[in-house]
């Protein structure tokens, strides 16, 4: 069990008639990042609950670290630290209080030196005797993520951790994740950003309706999906073929292209027929068109 | 060895009602003196209930009434203020058993419950001359009542979704049980079907119990009124740890 930080086996959970998680399987190894993705609705934030013993499942097994969430749940608690995806806090404290009341649960006492550690790495020594009330959102988001890391847990797990918050919090949170990672952390990372995904994930997994429809390594999807994709405003008739090849896209044209090759032909084509290019784009093929690939698979498009 | 989770779970709850003293310690000792005031203006020269005057009498029962309504209150108002804006998720995380978990808010009650009780003591002696036959009789069921109405109130707060729900129980439920115990009477002053209700209220026991205490007299047998008070505490700590064992409104 050592090379397994998390493992999650055959895990199902139904709320009513809903299928929330449908008997998913993933192993997460230790000291790796693990993107979890998928569209609204997908059981990300479900299985992250069902890690975090928050959510009882119908069916399967989870351990932490070798622990079972369910049978020792105290073991599996201490190794995990959570970070939800609401921005929940205390109005009575201040962010200091917030962190030692939580050390407390977690039987971490006399944990200042760690307290003040986790203060400065994420810029909230200012504000560390301030109200929790009187705090922006972005320094929220960051007690959330000291408030998880406060009691040094083996395995993070940060339920969409960059959601609504400005370019300059999300890139110190993204080398704030590097860090922890680089400290030995395994992370797992819901997120909607694929982009963020693809800059900070060793592997991804896309979860769709409850199922595990995807799991490889970023450059595996990432490879799978290898090309560009061309947009073009025209203006003027379009030749024959690429009438029907060039998908409209909010009043530009789109097309995924394999090599440069294409790009060549499609430019001759359009001068040949009098068609007047007005702008151009060209993009290497992203993880936000692999997803869209496999949601579309997936759904039967 | 009592777990430090335990204690910091205790500690917070108790700071939390510290950190508002003045709306959570303040204020009822305050409900608590005009009531004295008013109600021993009205009645001191006209009633005596069990022998003794009416303001000695009333004393006790606002003090315990004190208790139990700030011991409600607290368990029941931390648990819903945390699940509506969602912070409980802290504590659910967390390697807390939940017995643990029972406990740290029952104890806090019962610590918001006492202060709230001797500052409504403190605040009403001046007014009668109070003898004190048995303080272990008052300080068992002033402990005994927080108890109940802590796990009552942590039952209240788990199954209420929304402050409307909690608002109604209180109005509906503790206000009534408080009112009609024997705090401004003696059961015996009622009629006999009243008196046989009031017997159904478990509220009259831990009052009765309580008053008895000082002045060695009540409605009914002090140990008829611990039996009640245990026989009330065990079915709501059962109740309260069977719902949190399964995690009813709190884990999905």
């Amino acid at each position: 069990m050592k090379d397994i930080a998390v493992s999650i086996e055959k895990v199902s959970k139904r709320y009513g008639q809903t299928i929330a998680l449908d008997s998913v399987d993933l192993t997460v190894r230790p000291g790796e990042i693990l993107g979890l993705l998928g569209p609204n609705g997908a059981g990300k934030t479900t299985l992250i609950s069902a890690m975090a013993g928050l959510v009882r499942t119908d069916a399967g097994a989870i351990t932490i670290m070798g622990h079972d969430v369910q049978r020792n749940y105290r073991q599996a608690r201490r190794a995990l630290g959570v970070v939800p995806q609401e921005l929940a806090f205390d109005p009575f404290f201040t962010v200091r209080e917030t962190l030692r009341l939580q050390s407390g649960y977690f039987g971490a006492v006399n944990n200042d030196d760690w307290i003040d550690h986790v203060l400065v790495s994420l810029d909230l020594v200012a504000k560390a005797n301030s109200n929790m009330r009187t705090l922006s959102g972005g320094m929220k988001r960051r007690v959330l993520v000291a408030q998880a890391l406060v009691h040094r847990p083996p395995v993070i797990v940060l339920d969409e951790p960059t959601a609504g918050v400005d370019v300059e919090l999300r890139q110190s949170l993204w080398r704030f994740i590097r860090e922890l990672n680089r400290d030995g952390h395994t992370i797992i990372l819901t997120t909607h950003y694929l982009d963020e995904a693809q800059a900070l994930c060793d592997r991804i997994a896309i979860l769709r309706a409850g199922r595990l429809v995807a799991l490889d390594t970023t450059s595996n999807l990432l490879e799978t999906c290898s090309g560009y994709l061309l947009r073009i405003l025209l203006e003027g008739d379009i030749p024959a073929p690429y009438a029907n090849l060039l998908v409209v896209s909010g009043g530009w044209r789109e097309i995924e292209l394999k090599s440069f090759k294409e790009l060549e032909l499609i430019l001759s084509a359009m001068r040949e027929g009098g068609t007047r290019i007005v702008d151009i784009e060209i993009n290497k093929l992203d993880l936000e068109a692999v997803f869209l690939r496999i949601m579309q698979k997936e759904s039967g498009i | 060895m009592i777990a430090s989770g335990f204690i910091a779970l205790c500690n917070k709850e108790v700071l939390r009602f510290a950190k508002v003293g003045f709306q959570t310690i303040a204020a009822p000792i305050l409900t608590a003196v005009l009531y004295l005031l008013i109600f021993s203006h009205a009645l001191e020269a006209k009633v005596r209930v069990l022998g003794i005057g009416y303001t000695a009498f009333l004393i006790p029962g606002l003090v315990m009434m004190a208790v139990l309504q700030n011991a409600f209150a607290n368990s029941s108002s931390s648990i819903i203020q945390s699940k509506i804006t969602g912070n409980i998720v802290f504590v659910l995380l967390s390697p807390l058993s939940h017995t643990e978990f029972f406990f740290a808010y029952v104890v806090a009650a019962i610590i918001r419950g006492i202060c709230v009780g001797v500052g409504v003591f403190l605040a009403t002696i001046w007014f009668a001359n109070l003898s004190f036959e048995s303080p272990w009789w008052i300080l068992t069921f002033a402990v005994l009542g927080a108890a109940i109405m802590a796990s009552l109130g942590l039952i209240a707060g788990i199954w209420a979704e929304k402050f409307d729900q909690l608002a109604a129980l209180q109005n509906f439920l503790i206000m009534p049980l408080t009112f009609l115990s024997g705090v401004f009477y003696s059961i015996h002053s009622l009629p006999d079907f009243w008196q046989n209700l009031s017997r159904w209220n478990p509220v009259f026991y831990m009052i009765d119990g309580f008053r008895f205490g000082f002045f060695g007299v009540s409605d009914v047998s002090p140990w008829i009124s611990l039996a009640a008070s245990l026989g009330v505490l065990t079915v709501l700590v059962t109740a309260t740890l069977n719902m949190l064992r399964r995690g009813y409104k709190l884990r999905a």
